[in-house]
């Protein structure tokens, strides 16, 4: 059974998305491997890029944060490296086209097999632009995640019949970060997908509170979490790791029944 | 391959959120533009509006003065607004009224793409709301109160560099949170199809005319076309209309800043290399990891680390060369135009008048070279004063 399918395999995922490098690579290290073992079901890794269009300020300010501190894609798959020895949580790269594009994107997919990251998630790329991507992710064995917005519509067929791994539902129109209403789309988004395909969903965008994702979870698979947990580690800088770890495992247990 | 391709460049990398949004924007483009009240409209709005067709110069003292070929400047400084961005807002607001949209948004980096917009805006009933860079802002106060005067909403942009590619990045983040009412009106041919295209045709009324101008005047096409690039719009403008006429050199004059061997510089098409960002593929400024270089110019207009799809491609086939001037050249030519012709020209535009004062002298004089004078120079005279040591302020 493949890493992707362990996530959603007969429970609801929780999967808590951190900034590589921010605040530092050794952080992000330690991170991980605690967050795995609080109860996160898949982890995205962001790679930080100089302009992270779909991310609100929290993000992006953890962007700024790791590129200036010296963080660059191969010292990301270092760090994975060595996450890796001990620890075998589920992984996905979260990043933008331009860094994969950039380093090559059969280099960064055979990379990403040799440290055994299931996915990538790359929000600038849309289903008309997938083969930009699909012809080398899926010679290494990586899913290229599929994103669906509120704005998708009768675009949410088509993306779901060729998606594959999980759909990323995005929950709410705009970018990144905490929101205290998340509104009511994703629900009947996920009705449409359910009914071409049987793929697991996960929500993103917006949540943060245990009560948000209690709620979200009703209707997904998943729950996805960037911008609250950035904002901790935004906080507590080198002393995030236990606010961090208390917060995945509050959230682990409002979603789990 | 996608939609909106320039040879490998161009393309649509945008997030899904915006997708319907471009989608529903190429299908009533594709519409409205065979649409004979559209185009009426539009007609109506560039000639008793912008003040189009705007007027071919022959600059006989600086032909004879550079001892070369003979120099024409196609005018567009002259138009309402003062420079040719108005011709893409005109078009693109209109377009975003007969879509039903209330409500454009814009980036801006001189200030000029933003004047225009709000200007458009107030005359076709719109609301209007421009993102500039916070350093831009400071760079163009004039411009900023401008746009407020027009009634536009002005959001200085802390994020990132605080230049143009920040303004976008805010603007398209804007765009993704709403919209159902909003028309992103993009400033250059630059970012995801349709945008090159459609900003390329509202622009190409400028080599339209010039082919129509200097026939009437010299007989013949010219023998060079130069324009200032940044985004690429007025060199695209310029040079569309005579792409099949081989003769015709197009080159592309783009910002060196303190000159390309520096951290300093803005020159995408000398030191850029293929990559994928603002919703196309082009060439970039940036680093082996594909993080966007932080990049300078004097100009305001020019200081941007990517160039449109079209132009990327012009690049590739050789169609069109592309060289760096540096900021002292450009404001040389700033002040040599003024000086000799009576023109102030932009800083942006007088990047091209400063290749042709390279370029002219080389040529024989039955040689003619034609000038997009992009923009008036008005805005630029007091940052051009501090630039030569004098401790002028707005």
């Amino acid at each position: 059974m493949s890493r992707l399918k362990q996530v959603f395999e007969n429970k609801k995922a929780f999967i808590p998305f951190i900034t590589a490098g921010d605040p530092s690579l050794k952080i992000t290290e330690e991170l991980v491997l605690k967050m795995a073992e609080a109860g996160a079901d898949l982890i995205e890794l962001g790679i930080p890029f100089s302009d992270p269009v779909a991310e609100g300020p929290v993000i992006q300010e953890a962007d700024y944060r790791a590129l200036a501190g010296g963080t660059t894609t191969d010292k990301i798959f270092d760090s994975v490296s060595n996450i890796r020895r001990t620890c075998n949580v589920p992984l996905a790269f979260m990043t933008y086209a331009n860094p994969v594009f950039t380093y090559g994107t059969e280099r960064f997919m055979k990379a990403c097999k040799e440290l055994d990251v299931s996915a990538v998630i790359i929000p600038d790329i849309p289903f008309e632009e997938k083969d930009e991507i699909i012809p080398y992710s899926s010679k290494y064995g990586v899913e290229f995640i599929s994103m669906i917005a509120p704005t998708s519509l009768s675009r949410i067929q088509k993306i779901s019949k060729e998606a594959t791994g999980f759909i990323y539902c995005v929950s709410s129109m705009g970018v990144t970060g905490v929101r205290q209403d998340i509104g009511n789309k994703v629900e009947e988004m996920i009705k449409v997908v359910k009914e071409v395909k049987d793929i697991p969903c996960a929500i993103g965008f917006g949540i943060s509170k245990p009560e948000q994702a209690a709620e979200m979870i009703k209707y997904s698979d998943g729950v996805i979490v960037g911008s609250a947990i950035v904002k901790i580690i935004g906080q507590y800088g080198e002393n995030c790791v236990p606010h961090v770890v208390e917060y995945v495992r509050n959230m682990k247990k409002a979603i789990t029944f | 391959m996608s939609k909106g391709r320039f040879g490998i460049h161009g393309g649509q990398y945008i997030p899904e959120t915006l997708m319907n949004a471009v989608n529903e924007l190429e299908k009533s483009y594709n519409y409205f533009k065979n649409d004979e009240k559209f185009v009426t409209e539009l007609n109506e709005l560039f000639q008793n509006y912008a003040g189009r067709p705007s007027i071919i110069y022959y600059a006989e003292k600086m032909s004879k003065d550079l001892g070369g070929a003979k120099i024409y400047f196609k005018r567009e400084d002259l138009n309402h607004t003062g420079s040719h961005k108005i011709n893409n807002v005109l078009g693109q607001v209109l377009l975003a009224k007969y879509m039903g949209k209330t409500r454009v948004i814009a980036e801006t980096g001189a200030g000029q793409h933003g004047v225009a917009t709000a200007t458009a805006a107030a005359l076709l009933g719109l609301k209007c709301e421009i993102f500039m860079g916070k350093e831009d802002t400071e760079r163009q106060a004039l411009n900023v109160y401008r746009m407020e005067l027009l009634g536009a909403k002005v959001h200085a942009v802390t994020s990132g560099t605080q230049t143009l590619k920040d303004a976008v990045n805010e603007t398209m983040r804007e765009w993704t949170n709403r919209v159902h009412d909003t028309h992103y009106v993009l400033g250059s041919v630059m970012g995801p199809h349709p945008f090159p295209t459609i900003v390329r045709d509202f622009q190409s009324i400028i080599g339209i005319e010039v082919k129509k101008q200097i026939l009437e005047k010299e007989g013949r096409l010219p023998d060079v076309l130069m324009a200032c690039v940044g985004g690429g719009s007025n060199a695209i403008g310029l040079f569309y209309d005579f792409i099949d006429d081989l003769g015709v050199r197009l080159i592309g004059c783009e910002a060196a800043g303190h000159g390309v061997d520096t951290e300093k510089t803005a020159a995408t098409m000398t030191l850029g290399t293929v990559g994928i960002f603002h919703g196309m593929k082009s060439y970039f400024c940036q680093d082996e990891y594909g993080q966007i270089a932080p990049v300078y110019s004097i100009s305001a207009g020019l200081d941007y680390p990517g160039v449109g799809p079209e132009h990327a491609n012009l690049k590739d086939l050789r169609r069109a060369e592309y060289v760096a001037i540096t900021d002292d050249e450009a404001v040389e030519a700033f002040e040599y135009l003024s000086r000799i012709e009576g023109i102030i020209p932009a800083i942006e535009s007088s990047h091209a008048v400063a290749y042709a004062k390279k370029l002219a002298p080389t040529m024989d004089k039955d040689k003619i070279i034609v000038i997009c004078l992009s923009g008036r120079g008005d805005k630029d005279v007091a940052a051009i004063a501090r630039y030569k040591g004098e401790n002028i302020y707005e």
